[in-house]
């Protein structure tokens, strides 16, 4: 073996011995000096395991309250605690029963009975003892069994509450309340004053086509429609009507970026262009579009079109533009000559050319672009309807901000997810059908 | 005429019928969705457009006024912008390196469980359908405020799309390599090492870098619904409205210069890339 190839093997084995060690740890060094950039350590410290568990336990079970309210002198037994959850007096949910004129006996799960009875709460904890509590004007006396107060008894003279793995009671002057925790998603398909609640999928089915009427004005079958797409717990009406602004802003948008794009890159692209420099200028145009980013044109559309779709497209709009006038462009400086010169033997004049010897060659290109950009802008337009106020976008972080309304944060996410995989798949289709023509 | 020419006009007529009808459902769709957009909009198309320079021309003018302090709110806002780079990168490359592990167990021919195939793909569909914003929201009322929760919620986006991307350039790679280190005793992850990652690395990091590109936009986007980075501080800086329009064009600035810089650099790279080595 020469020396110089020897030599030439042993730069080449110290080239990659650094590519294999060296690389490495050069990232790894980066990464630990973010990691305390970003204050990485301090997060650990903020996080509140309590959050993640009413987050996870929000989002498929739901409460029920059942409230003996002394100022009102009511007794209120409601899903979440909402009026549109309400159940009517008399009919109750087979775990309450009603005393006297306020109060109730509660069974909640393992065993666990909840006793309210002239403004006196008796909980008979199983392996702890009877828990008294007595609101009067003057504030809540407490008796517990003997030993120490465990932990999951918090109290004050003004307020008691009592957390279990069964249960919640919270015990005030004005009033006391019950917590019984169920799974799944409560009134999806219809709140309480719907005449269809509570009924099986097989009864629905039935009911759907008999022509025997539930409510008299209208068809069974529309008026299940009626009262699922109007449902005042979940809104499904709006939540749909959300789903499709956020779709309606992605498909706007990329489709008015692709039509703009498609008329200006062939004065950009350089074998096309009557005049250098108004290509320069184009060009110049196409990055400041796609420099200035969504997110400065979400804040300055907003501020002109205020609120909604509209906005959220024409900033979708604005920025792909300039992507797609980058990407058609360069599209177009690569195109084969010869088809156009073939075209251009036939007599074609200019406007032929380029419809008979340049559209056919970047079409496929173009058209999986801005497919590929459909599906990737169905996901910024939530993005954006966060900030613009608009389509899902807006109703996500809405319900974030509560900060109890978990089931439904889970419902919206289950949404966009559903028609982002949609998107993927129906692009994926059509760039199959349109471009290899199966 | 012949009976083949009058079959090709034919062809031809009713391909135009069709291309035809096509472009007038395009029309109807884009005029019909601009006019459902318009009026669901709380502020009006035409009124809007005659408006429209109205925010960035008090930007302008406030900026040009205080002209002088602009260099010091430059440098005011450069390390929240460096906060921005610094999601943006530490995300690219911890969802870079989840991205490889998953394309490398969900290319048919290199899985290391062949049959868990569909599984790891599906996890990337899901991955990349999840808006980041969604995990961002969610992480920040769990882990509190900061850079973090952004940080996490790209990284799992990252993941899923490069994953994509990456076990497409996979299913490219020569096998030949594989073969011989498993004739010699190598177990899966040298072979995956040294066999496969030489070969696609170029087009890895040629994805990685445009991936870069898109997380630094997504990074500030994130800053400013959540908290950290420059998005936030540009929230802040609009939230005070009329007079402090100079901190809001100071950090327009920055944005816009570094997202070209990056862009500029990461093409320049990706050219070398892409033009030096392919598989």
């Amino acid at each position: 073996m020469s020396a110089a190839a020897l030599q030439q093997a042993e730069q080449l084995i110290e080239r990659k011995r650094w590519m294999s060690l060296g690389l490495p740890s050069l990232i790894l060094a980066y990464l630990i000096y973010v990691a305390f950039a970003l204050d990485v350590p301090g997060v650990f410290e903020r996080a509140d395991p309590n959050n993640a568990k009413t987050l996870v336990n929000d989002s498929f079970t739901y409460k029920t309250h059942v409230t003996a309210n002394y100022r009102r002198d009511e007794r209120v037994v409601a899903i979440e605690g909402e009026r549109k959850g309400l159940w009517p007096p008399g009919e109750y949910p087979e775990w309450v029963e009603p005393v006297g004129e306020l109060g109730a006996i509660v069974t909640l799960p393992d065993g666990h009975i909840v006793e309210i009875n002239d403004q006196k709460m008796r909980y008979d904890v199983p392996g702890y003892g009877l828990i008294e509590a007595e609101s009067s004007r003057q504030g809540v006396t407490l008796s517990l069994p003997p030993g120490p107060q465990p932990e999951w008894i918090s109290s004050s003279p003004a307020r008691v509450s009592i957390t279990t793995d069964s249960g919640r009671v919270i015990v005030t002057k004005a009033f006391t309340e019950v917590f019984r925790y169920s799974f799944g998603w409560e009134l999806f398909w219809f709140t309480l004053d719907s005449p269809f609640y509570g009924k099986s999928a097989a009864e629905l089915f039935g009911l759907a086509f008999s022509s025997e009427r539930v409510v008299p004005e209208k068809p069974n079958a529309i008026a299940m429609l009626n009262d699922f797409w109007y449902n005042g717990m979940w809104r499904h009406g709006d939540v749909f009507w959300a789903l499709f602004e956020t779709l309606l802003m992605a498909f706007l948008g990329t489709m008015g970026a692709a039509i703009i794009a498609f008329s200006l890159c062939f004065i950009a692209a350089k074998n096309f262009t009557p005049l250098q420099p108004l290509r320069l200028l184009v060009r110049r145009i196409f990055d400041f579009l796609r420099g200035v980013d969504a997110l400065i044109w979400t804040i300055v559309l907003s501020r002109a079109f205020g609120p909604g779709p509209l906005t959220g497209a024409l900033a979708i709009l604005l920025t792909d533009a300039g992507s797609f006038g980058k990407m058609f462009s360069e599209a177009l400086e690569n195109v084969d000559n010869r088809q156009i010169e073939g075209v251009k033997s036939t007599g074609a004049d200019a406007i032929q050319r380029s419809r008979f010897g340049v559209i056919p060659q970047v079409a496929p290109v173009f058209i999986s672009q801005i497919l590929y950009y459909l599906e990737s802008n169905t996901r910024s337009a939530t993005v954006i309807g966060a900030i613009t106020g608009g389509g899902i976008g807006l109703l996500l972080t809405q319900a974030i901000i509560t900060q109890k309304d978990w089931e439904e944060v889970s419902y919206y996410i289950v949404l966009v997810v559903l028609l982002v995989m949609l998107m993927d798949w129906l692009s994926g289709v059509l760039r199959r059908r349109l471009i290899r023509g199966e | 005429m012949s009976v083949q020419q009058q079959q090709y006009l034919e062809l031809v007529r009713r391909r135009r019928t069709y291309g035809g009808i096509l472009i007038a459902i395009f029309i109807m769709l884009m005029v019909s969705g601009f006019m459902l957009a318009d009026s669901r909009n709380a502020g009006g198309f035409w009124a809007g457009i005659l408006n429209v320079f109205d925010f960035p021309a008090d930007v302008f003018r406030e900026a040009a006024r205080d002209i002088a302090n602009l260099p010091g709110y430059l440098i005011e806002f450069l390390p929240s912008l460096i906060e921005t780079l610094n999601i943006a990168a530490a995300s690219t490359l911890l969802g870079a390196a989840l991205a490889v592990l998953l394309a490398l167990l969900s290319t048919r021919g290199l899985a290391r469980w062949p049959q868990l195939i569909p599984v790891f793909r599906r996890m990337m569909d899901i991955m990349r359908a999840i808006p980041e914003i969604v995990i961002a929201l969610v992480l920040i009322f769990v882990l509190g405020g900061g850079p973090v929760p952004a940080m996490i919620a790209i990284t799992f986006h990252t993941a899923g799309a490069l994953g994509k991307l990456f076990s497409e350039v996979n299913e490219n790679a020569s096998l030949n390599p594989i073969e011989g280190l498993q004739s010699v005793g190598g177990n899966w992850s040298q072979q995956m090492w040294l066999g496969v990652l030489p070969q696609v690395a170029p087009n890895y990091l040629s994805y990685g870098l445009l991936r870069f590109e898109i997380n630094i936009r997504a990074s500030a986007i994130l800053g400013f619904v959540g908290s950290g980075g420059i998005g936030y501080d540009l929230k802040n800086a609009i939230s005070w409205g009329q007079g402090r329009y100079d901190e809001v064009a100071a950090i327009f600035i920055l944005i816009f210069a570094s997202i070209v810089f990056f862009d500029q650099l990461s093409s320049y790279f990706r050219n070398r890339l892409t033009g030096e080595a392919s598989v």
